[in-house]
Order: C-alpha cells, then structure tokens, then sequence
C-alpha cells in the first residue's frame, strides 16, 4: 500500500519531498501529497519509508490502506 | 566574471587572512582578565576592549554579535528554510502568530527569489540593515539549496551586505565548503550538551543518511557531527556563535562544561538562552510542564562560564522572519505582498552615508563613558546593583516607561556599567492573562533591580515602583545609558557611604515565558 499525507496535519515545511526516491511527493493547494501511482514504499531503496522518517509530524504520512499493496516489478 | 569564480577567488584571498584570524582568536583568551575590571571591557559587551582588531572589524556592526553594536544595526532573517532534519522537544513548529516572537516562528514562507527582493526592499528602507541571517523555521543546512540560492542572489544584488546562518549542526560538515565559498561571515550552531546521555532527553530523533534515529544513539551523531562542524568552520577562519538553550534539571549544569568543549574549539562567543515552555506553545517540554530558568539562575551560568569565553546577553530569541533592531519587529512591514508590490532602488552609497553618522553618534556615546567612568575611579566598593533601562536603541535613554515593551538590564559596580541581559514586559497575546495587571508583572520582570531609568513615568506606576522597592529614574531622560547609570550609581554609593540610605540586596526576577506582541 502506497503512503498518503494527511494534510490537516501537514505542516508543509517540504521536509519529505526531497527525501523521496521516486519523486513522488509535490506541493498542493499548501500542503504536501504523495502520488500513489509513483510510491514503492521505499522498497528497494531504504528500509523505512524516508517521508515517515523526516516528518516531524507523527501519523502524517500513514498507509493509505484503501489502496493495494505496492509490487515490486519481477 | 560570474558569481562563482569571484567567490573562488575572494576564498583564495580569505585563506592567507585565516591564519592570522584563527591567531589572534587563539591568543584572545576571555575578556577583561588582565585589566581587573570585570568583564565591562568585553567584546560582546562594549567597545572593541581587548579583542584583537582583525576580530572586532568582523563583528562591531553585527548586533547578534556586539552588545554594543545592536544598539545601531539591524538584521533580518528570511524563511526559505522550512524542513528540519532534528526533532527537539522545546521546538513546535506547527505553531504560528504574528503577535509572537521566538525561534522557529514565521508568518510566510519564501523562495529565494522573494528572498532577495525582501531583503533589498529592508535595505533601502532601513539603512542601518547590514546583516542577513538564514534561521530556519527550520534548519538551513537541510535546506542547502534554497539556502545558498539566497546567499548567491543577495551576494550579487547587495554585496555590503553580511551573511551568515544559524543551524542545528547535524548536516553541517557536509557543507562547511559551501558556507566558505559564498563568504558566510559568521555560523551560530545550537549546542544543548555533549554528552549523549543529557542529548537523549532533549531530542526525540534525528533523520540522518536516510535512517531516523532515536535515544542515546541519534544524540552522540548529533553533537559528534556538532563539534566536527565546529572543528571545522573555526579551521577556516569562519567565526562560530554557540546557542545553547539553558534547561533547569536537565543540562543546566552541564552547559559548563559545553562551554569548555566549543571554547576549545574555537568558538567565538557563547549564547546561553533561557528555555521558552508555555503549555499553549505545544511543544514537549511545555506539555510535560517542564520550567525555563529564572533571571537569576540564567544570570548566575552566564556569570559562571564568563571567566571562559565571551558571553553573548543581548539575544532576544526572535523569529526566523524578524525584521529590524533586536527588540523591535519590523517584519509587519514587510509581508510578500508589500514587497511584490514596492519599488526598490537599492543605493549603497546612501546606506554608507547613513552607517558613517551612525559611527559618529557611537563614539560620543563611548567618549560620554569614558568622561563618566573617570569620575568614578578611586572609588572602591563590593555593592552590585542591577539597573532596568527603557530604551528604543541608540544607547539612549529615550522611553517612555509605559511604552517599553522590554527593559534592558546593567549591573552597576565601581568597575562601570556592565550590560546582562533584557527582560521583555509587553503585553501578553489574547488568552488567558490579559486581566493581569500588567504593571505588577513588569515589577515582577525587574524585581531584581534597584531603579528603572526611563524617558517619562507616569505619577501612578512611579508610586507602586518605590513601593516595590525600585527607584524610577527620569532624570536622564534622552541621554546615553551607561553615562546615565554610572553617574546614578556614583551618587547611590555616595548616599550609602554617608548613611543616608541603607543598601539592601533585591530578590530574584521572571523571565516572560508568554507569547509576546511584536508588532509596534
């Protein structure tokens, strides 16, 4: 499942955007989101997921679990 | 030639003044120890003193630098770094209000672009402006494009003036070349502890080479990185201000000893700030009701680490978007939107004009001094007194005391008048404390004082201040403070010398801990 932000709790200091190996992350509207079309929860790079890490928020950026698990490509 | 290449070449002649710099910092030890004056000689305090010239020509028009200077100059920081790499438990972010005034908040968020149109725009408007900081609301160094996109651009539109940058230090050895190459003239590194074991109880985390950190762990990272950075920019001939934020039962005791630690690293002077902890501020320590110092437990480490170093007193721990002379805030003035809007003719040669008449009126304030200090040679006496001075800059005495929105603080000695600190009294924001009377919480932020020297006072406040056991002062009204408070204390000598008045000891005083209205 990929990462979401949850923007009422984003404090859009831009900590996660250039932490992000996928360039996933951009500013909108004010505060940050991740597009899950991009996000590979890290996998294959770190071993935590880099927005969760920086994010001087706790339970900003959670698993977006409306959506599927991300697959890493065979 | 482009931006880089003279910055390259400027480096290669900054390297050949390095050695000579890093010399006489070398042998500069403390200040006022030979003269047996105390410590009013001081570099941080007063005129040059005893401070090797190549220092004092880099310092004496910074006022986060010079006690003396801030009376005169300005600064400005611009926002343009909002993300941090470190968590601490007296930093919330999150919380911002243009009526506040501490590290960290801001009320907009620029680009470099806007950056530096701001900051031309506060150059033409405030010629007294001659430094430029980078302090966040978050760390600069995580920020290091944004931050050396700033650097670059100002460097090229306003080049008189000075740069420098405040940061946590954990990213700050990865960086110290580009802080050299783009002539960054002075870095202040927050330093709370140098042993871990104390660093666990102030920072939750830290993010670092992509892993975030916790405990004893993240803290030994962080202040090794610290005192490498420091190692390092003190190498290079870069001058270095600590910060350390003074946490009653957790390193209060131990900031003696960082003190030693970036003393012998070459640091150049050391801030030790009281901690900011209202509950309504959100952050860690102002949940879990953790105190900040009192006037007098700040004053007594500041005192007890002064024999090491320089001490700086002056800090008024402003935003990271302030604007104007320490004490004021101007950065009202100056929203994005204003400025987008202004016409800005950046004019070096009328900033020049200004800065020379601003030198005049420092030297007859220090000739005014001098005259006074000789009056009081010969005199010999133990009795210290603090003095609380309402003053809007200049080194005068130009307040009315129902206008101050700070009071600054010299103790009085057969020695001289010696600046230690300020106490900030404005009034509270909306919430919670607006029935208090605020002429009680005034007494109670210069309770430690003898007398108050203001401007003007009122018939009404003159009465409780006696009461209280503070002589109100308005005999000096528009003339320079130390002149002033020497020649008020001479004559107080001379009161307790021919038993007119029996000289008592004060008790101890409140550091304002409430959000406070900046704007005039």
């Amino acid at each position: 499942m990929p990462f979401k932000i949850i923007a009422s709790q984003c404090t859009s200091c831009s900590a996660c955007e250039p932490e992000c190996p996928n360039v996933a992350i951009s500013e909108k509207g004010g505060t940050f989101v991740i597009d899950p079309k991009k996000c590979t929860e890290c996998l294959g790079y770190f071993d935590e997921p880099q927005c969760v890490a920086v994010c001087p928020v706790d339970n900003t950026c959670v698993v977006d679990t409306s959506l599927p698990r991300y697959q890493a490509p065979v | 030639m482009d931006v880089s290449a003279q910055h390259d070449a400027s480096s290669i002649g900054h390297v050949a003044e390095v050695g000579e710099i890093m010399q006489a910092i070398a042998e500069h030890k403390g200040c006022g120890t030979s003269g047996g004056s105390g410590k009013a000689s001081c570099g941080s305090q007063a005129g040059q003193g005893d401070l090797p010239t190549e220092i004092w020509e880099k310092v004496k028009n910074h006022p986060c630098y010079s006690e003396e200077a801030h009376h005169h100059y300005a600064r400005m920081h611009v926002a343009v770094a909002p993300a941090c790499n470190i968590q601490c438990n007296y930093c919330n972010r999150k919380y911002d209000c243009a009526n506040e005034s501490r590290p960290g908040v801001v009320s907009e968020k620029l680009t470099p672009e806007q950056a530096a149109k701001k900051v031309l725009a506060v150059a033409s408007t405030i010629p007294q402006m001659t430094v430029l900081g980078i302090a966040g609301p978050g760390d600069p160094l995580a920020n290091p494009e944004k931050t050396f996109k700033t650097f670059e651009l100002i460097s090229q539109t306003a080049p008189d003036i000075k740069l420098c940058l405040s940061t946590n230090g954990l990213a700050l050895p990865d960086h110290v070349d580009a802080i050299a190459r783009f002539n960054v003239d002075h870095v202040t590194i927050t330093i709370n502890m140098v042993d871990p074991e104390i660093g666990a109880k102030i920072y939750p985390w830290i993010f670092y080479k992509h892993k975030r950190y916790t405990g004893y762990e993240a803290a030994k990272i962080l202040t090794d990185r610290q005192l490498q950075g420091l190692e390092m920019l003190t190498e290079r001939g870069i001058l270095c201000k600590i910060n350390s934020v003074m946490i009653p039962g957790i390193n209060d005791q131990h900031l003696v000893e960082v003190n030693r630690a970036v003393k012998s690293r070459g640091a150049f002077l050391h801030n030790i700030m009281p901690l900011i902890s209202s509950p309504e501020h959100g952050t860690v320590f102002g949940l879990n009701g953790q105190r900040g110092p009192s006037a007098q437990e700040l004053k007594a480490l500041q005192d007890s680490c002064e024999g090491e170093m320089n001490m700086m007193r002056h800090c008024r721990q402003c935003r990271a978007d302030a604007v104007g002379l320490l004490g004021e805030d101007r950065s009202a003035e100056f929203t994005t939107e204003k400025i987008m809007a202004m016409e800005v003719k950046y004019d070096a040669e009328t900033r020049k004009a200004y800065q020379e008449k601003v030198e005049e009126e420092r030297v007859a304030k220090v000739a005014a001094k001098q005259e006074e200090l000789a009056e009081l040679a010969g005199a010999s006496s133990d009795i210290k007194v603090l003095a609380a001075v309402a003053t809007k800059g200049s080194g005068l005495i130009n307040e009315h005391f129902g206008h101050a929105k700070e009071f600054q603080v010299y103790e009085l000695s057969t020695a001289g008048a010696k600046f230690v600190g300020h106490r900030r009294v404005d009034l509270y924001c909306q919430g919670g404390y607006g029935e208090e009377d605020s002429l009680e919480t005034i007494i109670r932020a210069i309770n430690d004082c003898h007398a108050v020297f203001v401007a003007k006072i009122g018939g009404c406040p003159k009465g409780d201040l006696i009461k209280a056991g503070i002589e109100p002062v308005d005999q000096y009204a528009h003339e320079f403070i130390e002149k002033s408070a020497i020649a008020w204390f001479k004559a107080y000598l001379d009161k307790v010398n021919r038993g007119e008045i029996e000289h008592v000891e004060r008790g101890d005083a409140v550091i304002r801990q409430g959000a406070l209205i900046s704007a005039a």
